[in-house]
């Protein structure tokens, strides 16, 4: 006990004395230091900014959700023989897949979609647009959000299909549909024609686009919304697509089914299964299944990867600067020889006098880590902005604790590590020797 | 009570390349507590060798030493540090304070290592230290604001306050001139007649009259070793020094 507070006077002394000096010597401090700095300023800043990077980019993946599994029609490349002799092609999702997705006990959501080029009129209005028949869960699954009215709803779908009297024939526009049918008009309650059909639109959606950004390119705004049970009624149970200037053409029942899973942790087995089930019952591999988690987790790898790229930059900075504090350390073991030997006279021990060296090389890289720091947090803040102002350019930035944390103990360490040589050579010299020394 | 300090054949060569340089070569010598010894000889005689092995900065090459109770020919340097630290007090031609610290510090600087706590009980301690060597007025100066006489001054309370068995001086005049040096001379026998031990080393008979005993070495030897018939009359000591300088002395640090 007694003992440890005697380490921690003499300690303490040292670590006074090591920051007089610093202070003394303000600018070869500094100097000796720099190296410190600037390996800790790289590490923060590139780690700010590149998890400020990969922070935007998950949170796009996240977006497309994490509990998500995409099931896609597909049409099959490799079959061009049969497609000659029918003329048209039969290919993709069904319904029957689909009420077969709805066995699994971990799904919480299945919206189907599908979805085909279609003139979209307003009286002499025109826009070429999509139409999408889905069911009103695809407002949950894509998380969308409207200007004015309301999405699909269940009383908009009826259970018996074919019943044309029953069909309700409403619609969603997308933002651009909406802003080029009835410009400078709310369009909620107005009526558009598709395939000579009268539809009443019941609400608007917000722009979409901002919210895709990275990799997906599709152009939900000039998308507009039917509820499935009407697409089928009044389109067919297939959609068929001919193609431009010959007979030929293709059929789809669904082009895609969203299935959310309750749980991250049940996306792959699901997957699993519903691919183990479209494998049975397609002859043809006219189907697709993605699994968003895969991007993440592989997003999450390249993070990592260069996490580790990172950390060896940092590594290669902190060494240099580690090698600045020893020599500087060395250069202040001989200028300080004599203070070495009148210590010795006076009693110190060879441990005392490496400590003493060990707590100055400490303090030094310590300093210079926090100063780094400062500097680091500080860019942080004023490189995103400045870059916005200046350059007009997003810059994203995230710091978090742990780099800071990492730097300032790394910083510590190198001052360990690299002043205990200087120290070592301090504490072996014979007090005699260095009580003569000039 | 045993001598301060007994050494017995004492021996030190120096090994440069193959040929053995012989500093000292079998010097005996006894010191008693309370006497005042100044070490006298040419230059090469030994003087600084002996001064070293007797302050444990150094080991012999044969012989013993004892330093009150403790033989330390053999002890090892972590063990020697300790001696230092309790029982030595060094005063240097140079004064060899640390110039970083201020007066007060560089006093309490041999309690550091020799295992007190630093509080208020020691602080006090340094001060009064300084005071009585007449620095009360520069607490807080660093040693570069001080004349080399008061550098000396801190010195010798340095050298006080571990409370030391024996004083060691290496040529502590050697940088003063006449005036000053008869000053710290005056504080050595104040100290003495307090009942301090100091061996001193010096090459100027001036000097060297202060003290009670003197030690004439040649070439390694001890040549001469006589008591002084009549040192230097220094001024009349206070009685009040001498028992300010007890009561401190007395006071535990430990
Ligand atoms: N570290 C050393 N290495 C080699 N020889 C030394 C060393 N120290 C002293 N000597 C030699 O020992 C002898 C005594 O030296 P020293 O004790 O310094 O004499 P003095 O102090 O009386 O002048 C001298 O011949 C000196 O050259
Ligand atoms: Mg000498």
């Amino acid at each position: 006990m007694e003992k440890h507070l005697l380490l921690w006077d003499k300690s303490r002394r040292s670590f006074v004395l090591a920051l007089r000096s610093l202070w003394l010597h303000k600018l070869r401090s500094f100097l000796s230091v720099l190296g410190i700095i600037i390996g800790t300023v790289s590490v923060i800043t590139l780690m700010a900014f590149g998890e400020g990077n990969m922070h935007d980019a998950l949170e796009d993946i996240k977006r497309q959700g994490a509990t998500n599994l995409i099931v896609r029609s597909v049409k099959p490349s490799d079959d061009a023989t049969n497609q000659r002799r029918t003329m048209t092609l039969n290919y993709g999702l069904t319904y029957a897949d689909y009420d077969q997705f709805l066995v699994l006990d971990s799904i919480v959501s299945s919206v189907p979609m599908r979805y085909f080029p279609q003139e979209i009129r307003n009286l002499h209005r025109m826009f070429n647009g999509r139409v999408v028949g889905t069911t009103p869960g695809y407002q949950n699954v894509n998380r969308i959000d409207l200007v004015e009215g309301r999405f699909l709803m269940d009383s908009d779908e009826i259970d018996e299909p074919g019943d044309d009297n029953e069909l309700r024939n409403v619609v969603v526009l997308g933002s651009d549909v909406a802003e080029a049918l009835f410009p400078f008009q709310t369009a909620v309650g107005k009526s558009v024609v598709l395939n000579k059909h009268q539809f009443v639109v019941v609400g608007v959606l917000k722009d979409r686009s901002s919210l895709t950004t990275g990799g997906l390119s599709e152009d939900f705004n000039s998308d507009v919304y039917i509820p499935l049970s009407t697409c089928r009624g009044r389109y067919g149970e297939k959609i068929f697509i001919r193609q431009s200037g010959s007979r030929s053409g293709e059929q789809v029942e669904l082009h895609q089914v969203t299935v959310t899973i309750s749980d991250m942790s049940k996306v792959r087995d699901a997957g699993k299964v519903i691919t183990d089930q479209l494998e049975r019952s397609h002859f043809k591999k006219d189907w697709s299944v993605t699994v968003p988690l895969d991007r993440l987790e592989e997003a999450e790898r390249a993070r990592n990867r260069g996490l580790v790229l990172l950390f060896f930059i940092a590594m290669i900075s902190l060494t240099v600067g580690g090698i600045g504090i020893m020599n500087i350390m060395l250069a202040t073991v001989t200028e300080r020889t004599r203070e070495i030997g009148i210590r010795r006279a006076l009693g110190a021990k060879r441990s005392d006098i490496t400590l003493q060296f060990l707590i100055e090389a400490t303090v030094q890289t310590s300093v210079g880590g926090i100063l780094g720091t400062i500097v680091g947090i500080g860019l942080v803040f004023v490189l995103p902005w400045a870059s916005a102002l200046l350059l007009s350019m997003h810059l994203p930035a995230h710091l978090k604790w742990q780099p800071v944390a990492l730097s300032i103990s790394v910083a510590c360490f190198v001052g360990v590590v690299f002043g205990l040589y200087p120290a070592f050579r301090a504490s072996r010299l014979d007090p005699i020797e260095a009580l003569r020394h000039d | 009570m045993p001598p301060a300090v007994r050494i017995e054949n004492l021996t030190k060569h120096y090994f440069l390349e193959s040929v053995a340089v012989r500093a000292l070569r079998g010097v005996t010598l006894t010191v008693n507590h309370g006497e005042f010894v100044a070490i006298m000889g040419p230059s090469g005689s030994g003087k600084s060798t002996l001064l070293n092995l007797l302050g444990c900065l150094d080991r012999p090459t044969s012989g013993r030493y004892i330093l009150g109770d403790d033989d330390v020919s053999r002890m090892n340097d972590d063990r020697l540090s300790e001696i230092r630290s309790r029982y030595l007090g060094f005063i240097f031609q140079s004064y060899n304070l640390l110039p970083q610290y201020t007066v007060v510090e560089n006093i309490e600087i041999p309690l550091l290592y020799q295992g007190c706590r630093i509080n208020e009980k020691t602080r006090s301690r340094c001060i009064q230290l300084a005071d009585l060597v007449g620095l009360a007025d520069r607490l807080e100066h660093r040693p570069m604001q001080l004349s080399g006489g008061q550098q000396q001054r801190v010195a010798i309370a340095r050298a006080l306050v571990n409370d030391p068995h024996v004083i060691l001086a290496d040529e502590p005049t050697g940088n003063l001139d006449s005036k000053t040096s008869d000053e710290i001379m005056q504080m050595l026998i104040r100290l003495n007649a307090a009942g301090k031990t100091i061996i001193m080393v010096t090459h100027e008979n001036d000097i060297a009259a202060w003290a009670k005993r003197v030690i004439r070495m040649r070439d390694g030897v001890i040549e001469a070793d006589e008591p002084n018939a009549q040192p230097r009359t220094a001024q009349e000591v206070s009685s009040a020094f001498v028992s300010t300088l007890n009561s401190l002395m007395s006071a535990s640090m430990r």
